[in-house]
């Protein structure tokens, strides 16, 4: 059951794993938008990292074409047009002002908590690795699914989902080894596209209500008399 | 092999040539032109499924459940094209959407079918993840089509939301990977449907009861179940309408699809279990919770295509309870229930369409005396509503009876519940559909272009399935029952 028990690779997955998690609450707390997109590129390069380690570990070449298509997408790519559109949309200043940051924090927390409990019926000996980096993955779509929810900034909501894409990603690089590469081309190409739909949705919202604080999006509920 | 690659092949070809179409005056024929192709594509391997039982190779893998699926898609696809020729010129020569715009539109229109039938059709659960995602992006960007704030708003929200339940289902994709390694040699055959659910008894059940909650909420989210609901009715409601109607008719049904296909897997995992019906009865659960709340919720709506679309989470929910309480009696009538709630659901969708075209305002408050202005248009509304609400002798009268009766034997304290539902949804849809058809017309109203002939064969189909099913499409559906419960109800 112990950690220090597994094999030295192993470990090491386990503490780019953990820099992982730590990149998805440093996103979290972000308040600066350059600083949010550079750590998010950080967790892009630490994802294809752990790929290429688990690709020299179990001899898996397509594993290393993997790692590439991270380092290019996450690591670099989005970053890029994040910061491109930072620029056009003049935000590359911008501080987001964080509603009670001590709470969402320890919100996190809990989620990190959740995820192991949730991952605790898999107890098998065998599996200790296993379970902790699946929990870990979780831990880090989570994060990223409450970063989209806890931040008002439209671009740091797209960072939290693709946050949430490194941890899927990360899950099943190192628990499964990787998924098929056609699946594999199929994600990130989606991934591709939605962030240049995002791209073209900046502008459009930005249209409509001068501002990407999304929270001034609120046309649409059921009470208003919507319609006319 | 050759129909099922053809029908592939042509909303491909159909989505890059109505993107660069030099004459846009003749994008609504080519698109009308590409859905009939792809319908006699879709016809043709429906046609050799009947002979062979199923047609599979190369990552693909067509049987009844599927391919009974494929040519509902592609009909709908089909006739929802002819009735948005018309609509979408009357939007663009009102100025509201420009000449790129309809470029988007139509080249949209065929991405989306190829998403639809690439879903369907395939047998991984990785593709299937990349197809349902892609009918998220290829629809997004038409949702705003019309750029007012309350559009651009509702693609925001169709995206993040649609976007973060997917991306759920993703990691319960990935689960199920991991469970399928544990017992497959072959790590390119783990993510086929048909080989996991020939060993899906080996698949460690812990792993798949967390997996299937997590493909579960990410699929439930398309399939529109509460309280995942929210980007439905906004989504419906500021769209372009055949956009509605083929979200409506086609990818809730999709995405119903492939949550029925991974209760299949999980159901086989699970059997030796303490809890064997786990997946029915979340399925039971949400589909109940989602059929009562999207009832109550009829009442309180100003918006008719808003509407509409909450009638369309009811129909769902009903669908998913009818697949979670399983067995055969159940599950063919929620399969008859997909089939005629799409064709009915698009219909209003194009009747919708031209009502507010003849209002000029979407508000069920403005719109009035139908039939006064334009009687098909009128009588199409309230025959549709008729038939959407459950009355005899239409086709969703049959299928809802079937549930209730198949309620009635295993669970009969909720029947009370889906009969109070119904009821309370029937009130809902009559108090407001019943002034916009009779009441008085406001001066000045003009009847619009039209073209009802889809809307009639729809709806002219509901009610000679209400009357009677044809003796081969009973027995395609209960070739499909059988595949999904392993026993024929016929």
């Amino acid at each position: 059951m112990s950690l220090t028990g597994l094999p030295l690779l192993q470990q090491l997955l386990l503490v780019l794993a953990a820099l992982v998690l730590f990149t998805s609450f440093a996103l979290l707390a972000q308040a600066r938008l350059v600083s949010a997109i550079h750590v998010f590129a950080w967790q892009g390069v630490l994802v294809a990292a752990v790929t290429t380690l688990v690709a020299a570990a179990g001899q898996l070449h397509h594993l290393y074409f993997s790692a590439l298509l991270t380092l290019l997408l996450k690591g670099l790519a989005i970053p890029w047009m994040l910061h491109r559109l930072a620029r056009r949309l003049g935000l590359a200043r911008h501080v987001e002002s964080l509603r009670g940051p001590a709470l969402t924090i320890m919100a996190a927390v809990g989620l990190v908590i959740f995820s192991y409990w949730l991952v605790l019926p898999m107890v098998q000996e065998s599996l200790v690795f296993t379970r902790n980096i699946i929990a870990i993955s979780l831990a880090v779509v989570l994060i990223g699914l409450l970063t989209m929810v806890f931040r008002q900034q439209a671009l740091v909501q797209v960072l939290g989902f693709m946050s949430m894409e490194n941890g899927l990603f990360l899950a099943a690089v190192s628990a499964t080894g990787g998924m098929p590469l056609a699946v594999e081309l199929g994600v990130a190409f989606d991934v591709l596209v939605a962030m240049v739909l995002f791209g073209v949705f900046f502008f459009q919202i930005r249209e409509s209500i001068d501002s990407l604080n999304v929270d001034r999006l609120n046309r649409l509920t059921e009470t208003a008399g919507e319609g006319d | 092999m050759s129909a099922l690659l053809l029908m592939l092949l042509t909303p491909v070809a159909g989505a890059i040539t109505l993107a660069l179409l030099p004459r846009l005056a003749w994008a609504g024929w080519v698109n009308v032109g590409v859905s009939a192709v792809c319908l006699g594509a879709a016809a043709a391997l429906a046609w050799m499924v009947g002979v062979h039982g199923e047609v599979a190779g190369h990552s693909f893998r067509v049987d009844a459940l599927n391919g009974y699926l494929v040519v509902l898609t592609a009909f709908v696809g089909f006739t929802t094209a002819i009735f948005s020729r018309p609509y979408m010129r009357y939007v663009c020569m009102r100025g509201r959407i420009g000449e790129r715009r309809m470029r988007l539109y139509h080249a949209m229109y065929q991405a989306f079918m190829l998403t639809m039938l690439l879903a369907l059709t395939t047998d991984n659960l990785g593709v299937l993840w990349v197809a349902v995602e892609g009918a998220t992006l290829a629809t997004v960007l038409l949702v705003s089509l019309y750029r007012t704030p309350e559009a651009v708003e509702a693609a925001w929200k169709y995206f993040v939301l649609c976007g973060v339940g997917i991306a759920l289902a993703l990691f319960g994709t990935v689960l199920t990977y991991f469970a399928s390694q544990q017992v497959m040699t072959d790590p390119e055959a783990g993510l086929l449907w048909s080989a996991l659910y020939q060993r899906a008894g080996e698949l460690q059940p812990m792993v798949m009861r967390l997996a299937f909650v997590f493909l579960l909420v990410g699929y439930g989210t398309k399939v529109g179940l509460v309280p995942m609901h929210q980007w439905l009715p906004d989504a419906h409601s500021e769209g372009p309408t055949p956009m509605s109607a083929v979200l409506s008719g086609l990818l809730l049904n999709v995405a119903l699809y492939a949550v029925v296909r991974l209760k299949m897997l999980v159901d086989g995992s699970l059997a030796a279990t303490a809890t064997p019906h786990l997946a029915g009865h979340l399925l039971m659960g949400f589909g109940l919770v989602s059929f009562l709340t999207a009832a109550l919720f009829l009442h309180r709506q100003r918006d008719v295509k808003r509407m509409f679309s909450y009638s369309s989470i009811e129909h769902m929910g009903l669908m998913t309870f009818g697949f979670g309480l399983g067995g055969p009696l159940a599950t063919f009538a929620a399969l008859l229930h997909m089939l005629v709630h799409s064709f009915t659901k698009s219909a209003i969708f194009a009747t919708v369409g031209h009502a507010a075209h003849i209002a000029g305002t979407q508000s069920i408050d403005h719109i009035r005396g139908l039939i006064r202005t334009q009687p098909a248009v009128g009588w199409s509304l309230l025959i549709g509503v008729v038939a959407i609400a459950g009355f005899p002798p239409f086709g969703l009268f049959t299928s809802e009876f079937l549930l209730l009766t198949a309620t009635m034997k295993s669970q009969p304290w909720l029947t009370l519940a889906l009969l109070t539902g119904l009821a309370v949804a029937f009130a809902g849809l009559f108090r407001h559909v019943h002034p916009m058809v009779y009441g008085v017309a406001p001066q000045g109203q003009q009847p619009v272009l039209a073209n009802m002939v889809p809307v009639a064969v729809h709806l002219g189909a509901v009610l000679l399935l209400g009357l009677s099913i044809p003796p081969s499409l009973a027995r395609w559906l209960d070739m499909a029952t059988g595949l999904i419960t392993g026993t024929h109800l016929l």
